[in-house]
């Protein structure tokens, strides 16, 4: 079963993979971003493969690697209980990658978390918004060049200790809370 | 409570220690649940531990209608503007419980998207440790709010003061601008 | 006639669609989500979610810890069972090192990771009776959970954040007559989802309120990746635990019940009839278990003994070695999944042959079903919110990461 798909997928899209291996029970296919729309969509809808279920799709930032992302796309068939990951390489300068969110509910979600970490665009993404963080955030915070405590507050923070309350209304009154509405 | 300006002093420390009383046994709590301590504060409120011995077991969702705010798990830069919000529309006099450490200084989450202690943006009554706390520890540290209910003087809120001011305004002062609808309209 | 009385007036009132923002701070949103809702009259013809004010940046968290100390993270993502979450992150972790656990470290987990389910599904109906009004459902409930969480804590040594997995085994070995308390947790267990069933289950507010409400039908579920519970509920039978048995779960006997109608209640029977399989099954695990180590011998990833480490050089640079570096997980990329107490609970790592992970992602199945609420929520009123968003289950920490 496991070299199956590797398999269909090379049989039908045989120019775009690149490289391919099963290894840990997970059989993996490296392929060209340009087609992945397709791929996904007949890898869905043939008989013989039938993956109706998306499990993930995440990103790997490899720092220093050329191609420095690679987008991971998990799909799982509830019929015939195979798995295969797809994976595509990102290069910085041109971080896009073809939206699935039209052949799966799911992948609207996915795709605007990873984008939302890190800064990967989905071509043609009917809603590509943050989604964990808000809005008005600068920076894609899992890639591996973000520092981990590059806070960006809302309001603003008060930098002493402890405040005693007559002083912290004192720091209301000067200070209204801006952006105390969301949006 | 708007007498004790017409108090003698002595009388008024025997009122505020009897209005103290009845505000430590009556606390209003609004639960600001985030997180996992969550669970804890269920545990808290329900039948084991029963809160409702301290009297702090009416839940309010309207910040407006509590007087105790338990922030219960970890607040980040996303949500900090609606916590502080929540704490400017609950009226005086209010307290806040920080429960569990990442509401007290950010637990073990430093990083980019979490508030290292909500005493960043709010102030703090009593700090809960623990992650989460045993409801053993909630419960200690409601004791200790009670506490510092007790012996909280009234001078804090500066009652006389608002009340002096509103006294002192000019009669000529109407307490609320008349709009001249007529002369709006030209 | 009356309806001629009122259509002038119809044709005359201007409507128009009203913008209701519900949360982040709403008891029915447990504190983290936001619905942006636009409202025909009570009806619902458009809702927004949005999450992530929870958000604690787990994976950058785990991104400075080494393998170990990934536990606690672990732990806090769905907070009412977080063994389930330790066990997948060890298996995940096991899987690339490809190394195996000693049979009665996977019955342990097997074991405790049920009794955490049972946790997780006594506070989910217990919460959601009660924010439908029902407080003595709820009552019961978290009775029922802190006599399941006194057999953690006497376990573990934690009652809500264990930490209790390990790298190739566990924290420690059952505690003794841990079966006597099972026997009479068992018994008592029993009693409670009894009474909670007579509040609820023939109850017709509560019947009212759950059939026919939040529909989800089976192709929708799996276009929008529900899992668990959920996808069970609309009589899809997929199961991890019996689709692909990982631990000692093809050794033991038990059904995977399944609704047929996708609506809330399906989804309340099934997390009822869960509870009676997770009994089933922890039974089965205390009758099979044979006494025997608990950790694996691999020295790569078990601290050596501490004789060893206080009398030999070799032992104590070992000890140091794991302690200070991490465990060394050799270079590879493996996704790996287990049956969490909401659904299904992946893994993507990424090691670089570090004491570090390079990169952990975890498919929460919570953030993925908030993706595809709108669909429960849109056209019903807005009192069905509220049952909808209980028997989905959504868990901020593991919603949010």
């Amino acid at each position: 079963m496991a070299k199956k798909l590797i398999k269909f997928v090379k049989k039908h899209f045989e120019d775009q993979v690149l490289d391919s291996h099963s290894r840990l029970g997970n059989d993996t296919v490296v392929i060209e971003r340009d087609r992945l729309a397709e791929i996904v969509e007949r890898l869905r809808d043939d008989e013989k493969t039938q993956m109706d279920f998306l499990r993930a799709i995440t990103c790997v930032d490899y720092m220093h690697r050329d191609p420095r992302f690679e987008v991971v796309y998990v799909l799982y068939s509830i019929e015939f209980k195979h798995m295969l990951t797809l994976r595509v390489v990102v290069s910085e300068d041109d971080c896009k990658v073809p939206t699935i969110s039209h052949l799966y509910g799911c992948a609207g979600w996915t795709e605007r978390e990873v984008w939302d970490m890190y800064g990967v665009e989905f071509v043609d993404h009917p809603d590509l918004r943050r989604v964990l963080l808000y809005q008005e955030f600068e920076g894609h915070p899992l890639r591996k060049d973000y520092g981990k405590q590059d806070a960006q507050p809302r309001i603003e923070l008060l930098s002493r200790e402890r405040d005693s309350v007559e002083e912290f209304n004192v720091f209301v009154k000067n200070k209204p809370a801006e952006g105390s509405r969301d949006n | 409570m708007g007498l004790e300006h017409q108090l003698p002093e002595v009388l008024t420390t025997r009122l505020e220690s009897a209005v103290n009383w009845a505000r430590k046994y009556s606390l209003f709590q609004y639960p600001f649940v985030t997180a996992c301590c969550g669970m804890e504060y269920m545990a808290t409120a329900s039948a084991r531990y029963d809160i409702a011995r301290f009297g702090a077991e009416i839940p309010r969702f309207s910040p407006r209608q509590a007087d105790l705010l338990w922030v219960v798990g970890t607040v980040n830069h996303k949500l900090g503007p609606m916590l502080r919000r929540i704490y400017e529309q609950m009226a005086e006099p209010k307290w806040v419980m920080a429960f569990g450490v990442c509401a007290s200084t950010g637990g073990f989450y430093d990083n980019y998207a979490t508030i290292q202690g909500i005493d960043k943006i709010i102030p703090v009554d009593v700090y809960i440790p623990g992650c989460p706390p045993r409801p053993e520890q909630v419960i200690d540290g409601l004791m200790k709010l009670q506490d510092k209910i007790q012996q909280e003087p009234w001078r804090k809120y500066d009652y006389e003061q608002k009340v002096r001011q509103r006294d002192e305004r000019p009669a000529s002062e109407p307490l609320f601008e008349k709009i001249d609808r007529k002369k709006e309209r030209g | 006639m009356a309806e001629d009385i009122y259509e002038p007036i119809d044709q005359d009132v201007h409507t128009e669609p009203m913008i209701l923002q519900m949360g982040p701070s709403h008891p029915a949103t447990h504190g983290t989500v936001r619905f942006t809702l636009t409202l025909e009259g009570e009806k619902i013809i458009k809702c927004e979610t949005e999450v992530g004010y929870l958000h604690r940046g787990f994976e950058k968290e785990v991104e400075n810890s080494t393998w170990t100390q990934v536990f606690p993270y672990t732990d806090r993502l769905n907070y009412v069972s977080p063994l389930l979450n330790n066990f997948g992150y060890s298996l995940a972790v096991e899987r690339l090192l490809e190394i195996d656990v000693p049979p009665r470290c996977n019955w342990i987990r097997t074991l405790m990771g049920e009794i955490s389910r049972l946790s997780d599904h006594l506070t989910c109906t217990g919460a959601a009776a009660l924010e439908l009004g029902a407080m003595s459902a709820f009552l019961y409930a978290i009775e029922g959970r802190e006599l399941v969480w006194d057999l953690i804590e006497e376990v573990t040594g934690a009652r809500l954040t264990v930490s209790y997995g390990r790298i190739g085994g566990l924290k420690d070995d059952l505690t003794e007559g841990f079966e006597e308390r099972w026997k009479y947790t068992k018994k008592r267990l029993f009693e409670i989802r009894e009474e909670i069933g007579q509040l609820l289950t023939r109850n017709r507010i509560f019947l009212d309120r759950f059939q026919g409400t939040g529909v989800l039908t089976p192709d929708m579920a799996l276009s929008y990746g529900y899992t668990g519970p959920c996808l069970r509920s609309t009589g899809v039978d997929y199961d991890v635990r019996k689709d692909h048995p990982y631990f000692m779960y093809d050794e033991v006997d038990f059904d995977v019940p399944v609704g047929s109608k996708g609506d809330n209640y399906d989804r309340y029977l099934v997390r009822m009839d869960e509870i009676v399989q997770s009994i089933r099954i922890i039974d089965q695990c205390l009758e099979k278990m044979e006494p025997g180590p608990i950790n694996s011998d691999d020295p790569r990833v078990m601290l050596p003994e501490k004789e060893k480490v206080y009398n030999t050089i070799e032992g104590m640079i070992s000890h140091f070695k794991i302690i200070f570096e991490g465990i060394q997980v050799p270079p590879g990329e493996v996704y790996s999944y287990t049956e969490a107490g909401n659904g299904e609970l992946g893994y993507y790592i990424v090691s670089n042959g570090t004491g570090k992970p390079w990169k952990i992602h975890v498919r929460s199945p919570s953030l993925i079903m908030m993706g595809g609420i709108h669909k429960l929520i849109e056209g019903g009123l807005i009192a069905d919110i509220i049952p909808t968003f209980d028997t989905v289950n959504m868990i901020g920490g593991e919603c949010d990461k």
